[in-house]
Order: C-alpha cells, then structure tokens, then sequence
C-alpha cells in the first residue's frame, strides 16, 4: 500500500523527476550498448547509430513505458470502480441508504459551511478589508456609541494613522416628479466614503468634498437599481435632477447593484447624498451622535495598536477641548469584519460542532451498514484471498467502494445543502450578517470534496481492515455464515458512539429549545398582539411647527375614525425592539452632572395620550399624558418604574421635575407607567440605558420639529387581524395629505418575534440537526438487533422448540439494544455534560446543565431506540422454530 | 548478434526477467544480454517491451531500482529482485512447468 502510495504520488507530482530518471536509465544503456559496439570494433559514430536502432528509438520507448505507468494505475483503478459499482447494484437497498444517509451528513455539513465560509471566513469584499476599521465614540457605559459630526470632522482634521475617515447615517426621502410618489432609503455619506471603500460608480463620479458642506448646491448618487428602474439605465440619467423631499438634487453617478457595505446602522440604499450639507442643529451639536457612524481606512505600515494609541491621544485632546461634551469620552476601534460579524460568530462556531456530529454519526451509521454488509461478503473475500488477492488488494477494493459511496452522498449532499442553505436563510433573513454573500464557491465545494473523500475512508477502512484481516480457514469452514465475537463489539461500539453523539445534539437543541420556551413566556411589557405599526414620511411642504402639529393633530383624528381601528397614536422616537433614541438628562434639585459623559441617559418616546391603550402598558401612578399636554401647557413626562427605582429610590416622583439639556426642555413627572422590554425578549442587562419616559409628541420644541417629521411612526390596535387594515389605513392617510406616504408597516408580533430572530435561527439549525441524528441513530441501533437477532435466529428457534415463552425472547432482544442505548445514553450525557457550556452564551434561563433538558432527551433518545429494536425483536418473537432449524 | 526473433508468449517475458534477475541485479541493458544468453540466443528481448516490463514490476514491487556504478563505471539503473519478486518467481516457474505439462499430454494425445 505505502509503496503504491509513494508510487502514485511520484507519478502525478513528481512528473518532471520520474521523467529524468527514465531519460538517464535509456541514455545511460545507450552508452553501454555503444560502447559494447566500439569494443567489437566499430567506429565511434556508427557504433551509437547501431546502439540507437537497437533500442528501437528513445523516445518511442520513453512513451511505452509511461503509457504502461499511467495505464497501470488507471486500469487497476477502473478495475476497481466497475467492480465496486456492481456490488452496489447488487445491493441497491443497502447503497441506497448509504448515499442517502451521506447526503443528509454531507449537505448540512456543506450548508452550513457554506454559511460560516460567507459570514465568518470569506473577507469583505472590499480592496484590502485588513485595512478598514469602524470606529465609535467610546462612553462610560458603552463602548461603541455613534460619533457626533463634529467630533467626527475633528478625527478628520487631527489623526494620523488613516489615508482617510468616513461617516454615514439613515435617512429617507420622499421621491417625487416619477410617477407614482414613494419613500426611497437613504444614505447620508461623506465624500469619503465610496472612494475609502473603493467602490466605483458604474456611471459618473462619486461625491466630491466641496459638495460635502453646508451650502453647496445639492447632488446625489443613485443605485443601479434605481436607475434602471427610473431611467432605464440610460447614460442621460447624469446631470438630470431627482426631487426628494421636494428639493431638487442633481445626479452625479451610479453606485454598482453588488455594493453592499454592513456595518452598523447602515442601510442598502436608493440614494446616497453628502453628509455635510445637513445643517440640522442637533447634527452639529458636539453632544449628540445622532446614529452617526463613522469607518477608516488604515495608511499603509500603520498598525492596529498604533491606530489605537493615536486615537486615544486624541480623544483625550478633544476632552480637554470641549469638556462639557468630550469629558471622559473616547474613541474606539474595532476592526470592520469583526464589528459586522463579531456577534454572530460563537453561534456559528457551535452549530458548525454540531453539524460535524451529525457528519459523524452519518459516517458510523454507515461504516454499521457496510461492517453487517461485509459480514455478508466475508465468503467473498476469503475467496478472493484464496485466489491470490493480496489483503492491500482487497483493502482498495473496499475502499474505493466507500469512496464511490460518499461521492455520490456528496453529489446528493450538495442539492440538499444548496437547498437547506435557502431554506435557511429565507426562514430567517436578518439573523445572519452578510447573509447575502452566502453562496456555494469553490471553497465550499472543496470543503464538499474533502469532507466526502475523509468520510469515505473513515467508514471504509474500519470494515475493510476487518474484512482483509479475517481468518481465511475458519471462514471458508464455516461456510461465511460466521460472525466473530469481534465484529459484534465493533457494531455495537459503533452504535454506542452513534447514541452518545445524538444524545449531546439533542441535549443541545433541548436547551435551545427550552430557551425560546422560557423567553416566549416572558411578558415584554405591553400586549403585541393585534398591534399595527409603521412609518410616515411628511412632504416637506408641511415644514412650520405649527403645520406639522396641525398635521399630527388631524391625522391623530383619522386614524382612529378608521373602521378597524380601535385606538391609535403617532409615535417618535424610541419604538420598542424597533427603533433606539435615547437623551441625557438630570433632575432638578439634583446637581447638574458638568460633563456629557457624566449625564444619566433615558430612552423617550414621543407619543399621543392613546399610546398606553395601544399597547396596554399598565399605568401604576398619576396619570399619562393627556390631551391637554399640547404647546401650550405645562411640559410634562410620564416615566417607567425602572426610571422611578433608579433615580428616585423610595421617593415619589410624581411633581419632580427632569430637564433634558439638548431639548433645552425642563418637564414635570405626571405618571409612573410599568417597564417594556425595549430590547427584546432576552434584553440582558443594557447598563445605564433601561430608564424609559414618556414626552408628548406635540410638546416637543419648535426647533425640533423638523427633524422628528422625518420619521414618525403610528401604533395602532386593531379590532381583527393588523395584517388587514393597511389599506383603509392608507386611505386616511390620504384624506390627511395625498402625498404622505405609509412604509415599513410591521405587526408588532412580527417585531417581538424578529427580536429573537438570531436564537430562533440556531435553535431551527440545531433541531433540524438533533432530528438527523436521532433518525440516524435509530437506523443504527435498528440495523445492529436486526442483524444480530438475524444471526441468532437459529439459537432463536431452539429456545423456542424447548419451550421458551416469546414474550421473553422479546425481552432478551430489546434488552440488548436497550443496553446499548442507555450505554450510549450515559456516555452521551456526560460528553453533552462537557459541550453545552461552550453555547451558555445561547441560552436563556436555563442552566447548561438544565437537568429537565437532559432527562428529557435522554427518555426521548432511549423511547425512540427501544421502539426501534422493537420490529426485530418482534420479528426473532414470532420466528417459527421449525422453519428456524430446517434452514441449517 | 542476430538471434532469430521469436515471439515471446505472453507472460513468458515477466518469468524470463524474474529469472534473468535471479542470480544479481542487473541493469536494463544487462537484463537484455542475460535473457539472451540464458535462452542460448533464442530469444531477443526488444528494449520496447522490456523497459515498460521493468516499469511495470517496480510499479508492482516485485523489483526495485537503485542507481550505481556499471562495470566500466558509468551511471546504470540496476534492478533487484525484492521478496515479493522472488515468490512472484517461483509462482510464475510453477505455473510455467503446469503449462508445459499439459500442452505437452495435449500434444502426444494425438
């Protein structure tokens, strides 16, 4: 074997050497045999002529003796194959579940590295990605804040360590002027930022950094996707102008319909305009970040670390120069892929573990299913042996059985893994990062390879060796009926390992599953159910303060005259598991913390007094807000009991007053309303950001107006299904303005459930998993007692014929698969006992060691492999001793 | 030289270089001559058969080639018979001698 190996090895990688060694043997025998001419008396020239005609021409045997070499391999190889493809057919039952039972092991295991190859290895696809680094204002409490614009523009102006920075944030426009008027997602970029990235425009130019100011006259770059539809990708798209939001902009190029950037918070968008033309207050205002955030692009030969210290250097600048805003402050770097992909990664590292399990219980399953096949065959072998074949000889045989078997589970694997893969990712879109550069590449069909050509010789060599390795004698005497105690132990080993590897799988899922349970159960805090929600865009004719309040107003009337509509309000601001809008504040009467970093921070949501009914938050004291809390009145703020146990302890806060100092707004306390879980189900603890409040939406300042009628949403309950009310819904809306338009329109179940979103992926993958493997390695368990109560039928039959009841020849057979299934059972759990820890990270309010978890699967595992020995133990039951002893 | 050129039966040149190896390893040229003298010139084995057939037994192991000295010191590819050639030997004489003794009855049957 090793000879042959080093032989095979020679042949295909060492061409050139084998090459010179065969060219010096002929030229080494021409010298010889001219030489034998000279001595018999020929001259020099005529001599070597004769030698060469002797040898029939060099080269002519050069290529006689590598077609022998090249034929030998090939031949005994397909030698080799048509022999292995007649067996198989020969036993189509046991081929067919082979390839199967591969498939199923070989495409979740090519799916799901597929999935991992996507996200985690492949790099961005970005010109040299190393390079690209986010970078996020650094608080006390968080590490990764968005990046107020002039502390951005200052990072521009002072570090040393990138060629360039960049910054984006969401945005929305109305497009108008095209047909039918629709919400199109924006993106506000920096000049920087397509030419950082190195994307280039299919068409014009990317932004230039004069157009990336206050003041210049407004342009913007569209997506292909955009164009096409709009302009029908034509050239004369250039220069003409866009209206969004009622401004005319002109259009300077085209972004390439496979950009796609997924750092945070940045959406695919339609268009992409400059950044610093937005002359909002509260966007120039050093305190708020305002969802800005900001990338950078490495200079050549700058580390990471270095990057770093600079950064810091200058963080601690910017403190010293702005205090009240910068103070404790900092600026943090992580690396982009990692920021993309740094959450998802332990999930995936896990399910990629589990999904190797399943490889390998697939791998013995079938390993059992050749070992009993071979069992069959070791007449055939002996007689092979006895003809001359050598054990190697045999051994390849075997092997290139198993070989031909897993690539035809591979081929197989990958239709099931191509299909799994869009089964997974279209269940479940948003859990994944970079889901859309999930693909079947070359890399994963190397992976498909690797993996068939490693499970074939893991499932083949044990059953070969044992075949090659057994007694010729003793087989042929017993008539190749005979099956060595040692085969025995090898099955049920095998079936064993096979139990132990399901069990650990499904331990896993069982504490997925508990999870979900457990945070299905928890009470977010408001009813989602029957809830509506979505987004309104304003024309930006309705501009003044006072029109869009009237505008608020009246639309507040329309809504919930909609037939269906049982109560509704607007709301702004923070949208619970949706949207996240927080503000620093202090109370009054308390001092005033003297830097930003120093500020106690609070979600807000702005609302109408309706808000509260729509998502029945129980209200605990005083009141909420009123109709009466309009501009004219008194502010007021109704907080959660988190904010009132947190900043008020024992106290009644109820009359206190909190100021919110970028509003510039002091408002009384008027009520307490209960806590929701604004971050989800599991919301973990979010440190210094669980205090919500309540702030009437029409209350809030002139100046602010303009910016919260960029995105207003609407809560609404609906007397049957949300799903149903859009469209009278968006009637009213058009009776309020024709040009309002209705977007992102979500139940709010739809919300609560996208929450769990990344758990619910995992716990999906690793059941669909379990299941493989438990249905595997009941196939197994099934395959061992049928064949071994096969084996005893006869032993069977004399039971029987001296009078033993068949109740307990059911026992005994069920007692041995249940032997080995609750060996296998026992090893499994403490394996899984060992594993689970490393998916703590996954679980939710269970223990990794959720005892109620592992007994239940434990019983599952045990129920379902007892009922599956149950059909051979009936069939060896009901065996007629007659017929039984006859057939020896 | 100019023996008569016979065809070998198939098979029969495996066991002639086998037996030509037998006694010392030789090199190709050398197989060449000792066939021919162990056959009393019936036989001329032509290159074109015998360097794939030294191929062919290395690729099976039953010899193995090692590069040395031939006798008037040039570099030459000697060939030596391993433990599987030597059992692949005496299979093939056996047969050889069964092969004989039936064609042989098959003939004086008649």
């Amino acid at each position: 074997m090793i000879r042959r190996t080093v032989s095979l090895f020679r042949n295909l990688f060492r061409r050139s050497a084998v090459e010179r060694a065969l060219d010096e043997e002929l030229q080494s025998s021409v010298a010889l045999l001219t030489q034998e001419k000279m001595r018999e008396g020929l001259p020099p020239s005529e001599a070597r002529r004769r030698a060469l005609m002797e040898l029939g021409g060099i080269e002519q045997v050069k290529e006689d003796v590598r077609a022998l070499r090249a034929g030998c391999l090939v031949e005994e190889f397909a030698k080799d194959v048509r022999y292995a493809l007649r067996t198989l057919a020969r036993s189509p039952g046991f081929t067919a579940v082979a390839v199967l039972t591969l498939a199923l092991g070989i495409g979740a295991n090519t799916g799901l590295f597929s999935i991992v190859n996507g996200v985690l290895l492949n790099p961005l696809r970005y010109s040299e990605p190393d390079r690209l680094l986010a970078l996020y204002s650094r608080t006390p409490t968080y590490d990764q804040s968005s990046v107020s614009y002039p502390n951005y523009q200052d990072w521009v102006r002072e570090n040393r360590s990138f060629s360039a920075l960049a910054a984006y944030r969401p945005d929305d426009f109305n497009l108008t002027g095209m047909g039918e008027p629709e919400r199109v997602p924006a993106e506000m970029v920096s000049a920087s930022f397509f030419p950082l990235l190195r994307v280039q425009p299919v068409l014009g130019r990317t932004l230039l950094p004069d157009e990336d100011q206050i003041g210049a006259r407004p342009v913007v770059m569209i997506s292909e996707g955009l164009w096409r539809r709009k302009f029908g990708s034509s050239k004369d798209a250039l220069g003409q102008s866009l209206t969004l939001n009622d401004v005319a902009y002109m259009i300077v190029g085209v972004i390439p319909a496979d950009f796609h950037y997924t750092g945070i918070n940045f959406q695919q968008s339609d268009v992409y305009t400059p950044i610093g033309q937005w002359n909002d207050p509260t966007f120039r205002d050093r305190r708020a970040g305002m969802g800005t955030f900001a990338v950078g692009r490495l200079k050549p030969g700058v580390a990471f670390e270095q990057a770093k210290a600079d950064m810091d250097t200058l963080g601690r600048h910017l403190a010293g120069q702005y205090p009240e805003a910068d103070k404790d402050m900092g600026i943090a770097l992580v690396p982009l892929k990692q920021a993309v992909v740094g959450d998802i990664r332990p999930s995936l590292l896990v399910l990629m573990a589990a999904v190797g399990f399943v490889l390998l219980i697939a791998c013995v399953n079938v390993a059992n299913l050749s070992l009993a096949r071979s069992t069959r065959r070791t007449h055939e072998f002996a007689i092979r042996a006895a003809l001359g074949a050598n054990r190697g000889r045999v051994v390849r045989q075997l092997l290139t059985e198993s070989l031909l078997l897993a690539l035809a589970g591979a081929g197989l694997g990958l239709l099931v893994a191509s299909w799994g893969m869009r089964a997974a990712l279209n269940v479940l879109p948003k859990a994944l990062p970079r889901a859309e550069e999930v693909q079947l590449d070359g890399r994963v069909l190397w992976f498909t390879l690797a993996a068939a050509v490693l499970v074939g010789i893991l499932f083949g060599l044990a059953p070969a060796l044992k075949a090659s390795r057994s007694d010729l004698h003793e087989t042929l005497k017993e008539g190749g009926r005979g099956l060595s105690g040692a085969r025995h132990r090898a099955q049920s080993a095998f079936v064993v390992v096979e139990i132990a590897l399901a069990l650990v799988l499904l331990a896993g899922a069982g504490l997925m599953v508990r999870s979900l349970a457990k945070l299905w159960r928890i009470d977010p805090g408001f009813d989602p159910h029957h809830v509506l929600t979505f987004y309104m865009s304003f024309p930006s004719t309705i501009d003044s303060p006072q029109v869009v309040r009237a505008t608020w107003r009246q639309l507040h009337d329309r809504l919930n005259a909609v037939p269906g509509v049982q109560v509704a309000s607007l709301a702004a601001g923070a949208m619970p598991m949706a949207d996240e809008s927080d503000l620093p504040f202090w109370i009054e009467g308390q001092p005033r913390p003297s830097t930003q970093a120093g500020m106690k921070l609070t979600l807000f949501y702005l609302v109408q007094p309706e808000y509260l009914n729509v998502m029945r938050i129980p209200l605990e004291r005083g009141r909420f807000i009123s109709p009466h809390d309009d501009e004219h009145s008194p502010r007021a703020v109704v907080i959660d009991e988190r904010f009132a146990r947190d900043y008020f302890g024992g106290q009644d806060p109820i009359g206190k007053h909190v100021n919110f100092g970028i509003l510039n707004v002091t408002a009384e306390i008027v009520g307490v309303v209960g806590h929701t879980k604004q971050w989800g189900l599991d919301e973990g603890p979010a440190p210094g950001l669980e205090a919500q409040c309540y702030l009437p939406i029409e209350q809030l300042p002139d100046r602010f107006i303009p910016l919260a009628a960029r995105r207003v949403g609407v809560v609404a309950r609906t007397a049957g299904s949300p799903l149903a009310q859009p469209g009278s819904i968006r009637r009213a809306l058009g009776q309020v303005n024709t040009r309002l338009v209705m977007y992102e329109t979500k139940t709010m179940d739809g919300i609560v459930a996208d929450s769990l979103g990344a758990r619910r992926f995992s716990m999906v993958l690793l059941g669909t998993f379990a299941v493989l493997a438990l249905v595997m390695s009941c196939v197994g368990i099934y395959g061992v007692i049928a064949c071994l109560a096969g084996q005893r039928t006869h032993e069977i039959g004399i039971r029987l014929a001296l009078g033993a009841e068949r109740w307990k020849v059911l026992r005994m057979v069920l007692g041995e698969g249940a032997k080995l299934a609750l060996v296998g059972v026992a090893i499994g759990v403490v394996v899984a006992f060992g594993l689970t820890r490393l998916m703590a990270k996954m679980l939710f309010g269970v223990s990794a060691h959720d005892p109620l978890s592992f007994a239940g699967v434990a019983g599952l595992l045990v129920l379902v492999a007892l009922a599956a020995c149950y059909i051979p133990a009936r069939r060896a039951a009901k065996v007629n001793p007659v017929v039984a002893l006859r057939n020896e | 030289m100019g023996g008569k050129r016979t065809d070998l039966l198939r098979g029969t040149l495996d066991l002639l270089i086998l037996k030509a190896l037998s006694l010392e390893p030789l090199h190709g040229v050398g197989v060449s001559h000792r066939i021919a003298q162990i056959t009393q010139g019936a036989f001329q084995v032509s290159f074109g058969s015998l360097f794939p057939s030294l191929h062919r037994m290395e690729e099976r192991g039953w010899v193995e080639a090692e590069w040395r000295a031939s006798e008037n010191n040039r570099r030459a590819k000697y060939y030596r018979l391993t433990s599987s050639g030597r059992a692949q030997l005496t299979v093939e004489e056996r047969d050889w001698n069964q092969m004989v003794k039936i064609m042989r009855a098959a003939v004086e049957s008649a």
